[in-house]
């Protein structure tokens, strides 16, 4: 899967797990995701190159939409919308 | 064996003791395993979280186990100036800091932070007007220790906290000499992470905890599994944790009592050895100090001397900080408070815990002036002493 860059979405929640690494980013990403509604937006912060493979996989196996990610200074920022029920 | 050195460590409570038994071989199973025998484990290992939780006033979720309270300090000091280090590189540490967070800073100095170390003055306080002035636009971490566990001193960890959050710096405290003894709120210190540590409140070794305040990025200092929230990796010592928990709890119920219990002894102890024995000095602060706590410099006689002494009658106590009376020199803490090098030589602490009697008190001021008046008589350092100084002078000379 390729990589789509993305500009200035915005999330309706956020989850920072910079400094945290495998396979925290998908059990946070799990936990956080049960927090939002269908069609709501998660952002991840993360600085693990990992979730760049793990987390647009996991939004493929799970169904939720896979938006993009926006790389800040020293982290990623990785949005997924939700899917609908 | 009268105890007089619960800074270095205290006893295991009895009710921790069997609150912790049924951890090692019939509850044994990993807090990690989905099984029934490791979710025993893992509602043990949350049970202790909101234990420990409650004592410092933390939601539970901010509560990170570690092996020791040096491993507190270090995940706060390395953990917390890694994680801002795009912010910045500059950390404040007060001079009157444990090894723990000492140390971890000289070894960030060499790995490219800058450090300013605070002076404090003859109480060993730091300045709330001080601190301000060590704060530059890289400054992004601030710790200061809550109480020395070496001369008592209670710093004002809510005023510096203050200041650190009005300049958008993070601001650390190791509480280990206080947590479980005195009272100790997060939320009323205004904190950014706090180290405490049980065996300094009648739990076991081997567990302590950081205290994170809720969004604080930090790097972890060891790597592995997802304990801990992915912040401390690493097989949780549930017995221990669980004996922190219980320790915890059984310190806050009894903690009001044990205050008012310690502090009349202290201040006994303080004015029978100020009056007794000439040419001692309290060290650390009057007034603003832990309970049990009192601390001396006894001019002309050696700090091991009168430990050896002390020991010969059953008196157990420490010289210096707990960890540094075997470096052999003289302790940076009192230095660093305006004593000199030769009366820092002379430092004995006694520090009591819930078991000590005012009889232990009693036998304490009978047996230390009589020890202190024979290890004169053969000091080398006491020649042309003459007996006779200002008596019950209770501050160090600067």
């Amino acid at each position: 899967m390729s990589i789509r860059f993305v500009e200035g979405v915005k999330a309706d929640l956020t989850a920072d797990i910079v400094y945290m690494m495998c396979p925290m980013h998908l059990l946070k990403l799990q936990e956080m995701m049960r927090q939002v509604e269908p069609g709501q937006i998660l952002e991840v912060l993360t600085d693990y190159d990992g979730a760049l493979e793990d987390i647009p996989e996991w939004c493929a196996k799970t169904g939720n939409e896979f938006i993009g990610i926006e790389e800040a200074e020293d982290f990623y920022k990785f949005y997924i919308r939700k899917k609908e029920m | 064996m009268r105890y007089f050195d619960h800074m270095a460590t205290c006893p295991v409570k009895k009710e921790v003791l069997d609150a912790m038994l049924p951890y090692f071989s019939e509850d044994f199973g990993n807090p990690m395993s989905l099984y029934p025998l490791g979710q025993k484990s893992k509602d043990a290992l949350e049970e202790a979280r909101a234990q420990v939780a409650a004592l410092v006033g933390a939601k539970p979720q901010e509560i990170i186990f570690t092996a020791s309270g040096a491993e507190s300090n270090n995940t706060a000091l390395r953990g917390l100036a890694y994680a801002n280090r795009q912010k910045g590189t500059h950390i404040i540490v007060s001079k009157v800091e444990h090894h723990s967070i000492l140390n971890p800073a000289r070894i960030l100095e060499k790995e490219g932070f800058a450090v300013t170390y605070l002076p404090v003055d003859k109480y060993g306080l730091v300045d709330p007007g001080f601190l301000e002035k060590a704060i530059t636009k890289e400054t992004t971490l601030i710790s200061v220790i809550h109480a020395s566990p070496e001369v008592g001193t209670i710093e004002p960890i809510k005023e510096l906290a203050a200041i650190a959050k009005k300049h958008g710096v993070l601001f650390h405290t190791d509480a280990v000499a206080s947590a479980g003894n005195i009272p100790v709120n997060v939320e009323g210190l205004g904190v950014n992470s706090l180290s405490l540590s049980a065996h300094e409140f009648y739990g076991p070794k081997g567990a302590a905890a950081l205290y994170l305040k809720s969004g604080t990025r930090i790097v972890p200092l060891i790597y592995g599994g997802i304990q801990e929230s992915g912040r401390r990796a690493g097989t949780e010592n549930i017995p221990a944790i669980v004996g922190m928990g219980k320790a915890a709890e059984l310190a806050a119920a009894a903690m009001a009592g044990n205050m008012e219990r310690l502090a009349a002894f202290r201040d006994k102890l303080v004015k029978g050895a100020t009056e007794k024995i000439t040419s001692i000095y309290l060290t650390g602060h009057p007034e603003r100090r832990l309970p049990g706590h009192a601390s001396f410099c006894v001019e002309f006689i050696e700090g091991e001397a009168q430990l050896l002494m002390l020991a010969a009658k059953g008196i157990y106590a420490a010289s210096g900080s707990a960890c540094s009376s075997k470096a052999l020199k003289a302790s940076p803490v009192l230095l660093s408070m305006g004593v000199s090098s030769e009366l820092a030589q002379g430092s004995v602490v006694f520090s009591m815990g819930e078991e000590n009697t005012e009889e232990d008190v009693d036998y304490l001021l009978d047996e230390f002036p009589k020890l202190v008046n024979r290890l004169r008589e053969i000091s080398p350092y006491a020649k042309g002493w003459s007996g006779v100084k200002e008596k019950g002078a209770c501050i160090p000379k600067n």
